[in-house]
């Protein structure tokens, strides 16, 4: 999917210039763009430095466990089948606080232990299990209330105030992340009773 | 409401930047060295997303230049422009659940090109920030236990995306007043 997208941009991109007679701005573009590909990124590597830096404390601080520690109720009645105290709970809550302080790489390792351990509560090894599909939503959605990246590109290209964005996207990824659990609600109970 | 907004946006990050280091410090971090260790990661992410931002930078500039993206957007203005929606923001909404990396290509191409403090650069950063790869994730978590019916987590995954989307410019709209 990705491939074919990339590949109709490009295409599509050849045979427009084509059609208006202008097929040296494709080499031009494509060599200018290239370069300004590089610039971009460079740009944004003192920002992400910086911030993964201060991370790395937050997370040898513990406030990554605190948070866990703080998301525990609201997490439990997320996740109703999966037992109190089972060790998934904590793999599923140390995900969830890594990915709001925008620890990703941090992140999938938590998350992919989380999904073992749920595998162990699964009866049915080959199809994904009620808790298994609720977290898998919670993760496609992000919750996020640092987007770290994307304050970096904003730097990078020479934003006033490339922090201004915060707020709107903690509003957009609540709106996402309430709408997938909701959905993933409701699709469970409708199917069920079929 | 959009003030409380606004004041989060501008006191996150000078707020983590000090209470960071000063609880750490008191937990009995290293805070210097750990900041060291933490940082030099940043250099190498930036290594390993350099080539999906040049190879979107690629396609999208060659799309752009030939006249291709004024093109698309001509023809989807009418509907889009009912809802607010900029067409330049539509191969940013199309990548975002495919790749990462291809996603944060193009937002990184729409703030160069149109400015990180314009209407498609703060809707873009939005929808960047709002939302995870939902395919890739998908894949990898269950990949990675052996599972081969995901029932409804893909379903349930795109419409958490598309929330996030009409979210963002709902949000973007009211906040910075477009």
């Amino acid at each position: 999917m990705v491939n074919l997208i990339w590949m109709i941009l490009v295409v599509s991109g050849v045979l427009v210039a084509a059609r208006h007679g202008e097929v040296s701005k494709v080499t031009e573009s494509a060599m200018t763009s290239a370069q300004l590909g590089v610039e971009t990124v460079l740009g944004l590597i003192g920002v992400m430095i910086l911030w993964l830096g201060i991370m790395k404390i937050a997370e040898e601080a513990g406030l990554v466990k605190a948070l866990a520690d703080f998301l525990r109720p609201l997490v439990q009645w997320i996740f109703p089948s999966i037992p109190k105290g089972h060790k998934a709970m904590g793999s599923i809550l140390m995900n969830m606080s890594a990915n709001l302080f925008g620890l990703g790489p941090a992140a999938t390792p938590f998350g992919l232990k989380a999904m073992q351990e749920l595998q162990e509560l699964n009866e049915d090894k080959e199809t994904a299990s009620d808790a298994m599909v609720t977290f898998l939503a919670m993760n496609t959605s992000s919750v996020t209330i640092i987007p770290g990246t994307v304050i970096a590109l904003r730097a990078a290209t020479g934003s006033v105030s490339p922090t201004e964005i915060v707020g709107t996207t903690i509003i957009a990824t609540i709106c996402s992340t309430v709408v997938a659990l909701s959905a993933d609600y409701i699709l469970r109970k409708y199917r069920r009773r079929r | 409401m959009w003030a409380v907004l606004d004041f989060i946006s501008l006191w996150t990050i000078p707020f983590l930047l000090a209470f960071i280091p000063v609880y750490g410090y008191f937990k009995g971090v290293r805070v210097y060295e750990a900041f060291v260790e933490g940082a030099s990661e940043g250099f190498w992410i930036a290594v390993r997303i350099m080539p999906y931002v040049v190879a979107v930078f690629v396609a999208l500039g060659i799309f752009r230049s030939a006249g291709a993206m004024s093109l698309l957007a001509e023809t989807l203005a009418p509907v889009l422009s009912f809802f607010g929606v900029p067409a330049e923001i539509l191969p940013l909404v199309i990548m975002r659940p495919l790749s990462g990396g291809g996603a944060l290509g193009i937002t990184a191409e729409l703030l160069k090109f149109h400015g990180p403090d314009s209407y498609i650069g703060r809707l873009a950063s939005t929808m960047q920030g709002s939302t995870d790869t939902t395919f890739y994730i998908l894949s990898v978590y269950f990949g990675s236990v052996g599972i081969r019916n995901t029932r409804h987590a893909l379903p349930v995954g795109l419409l958490g995306d598309l929330a996030g989307f009409i979210a963002a410019v709902m949000v973007v709209r009211l906040v910075f007043g477009y």
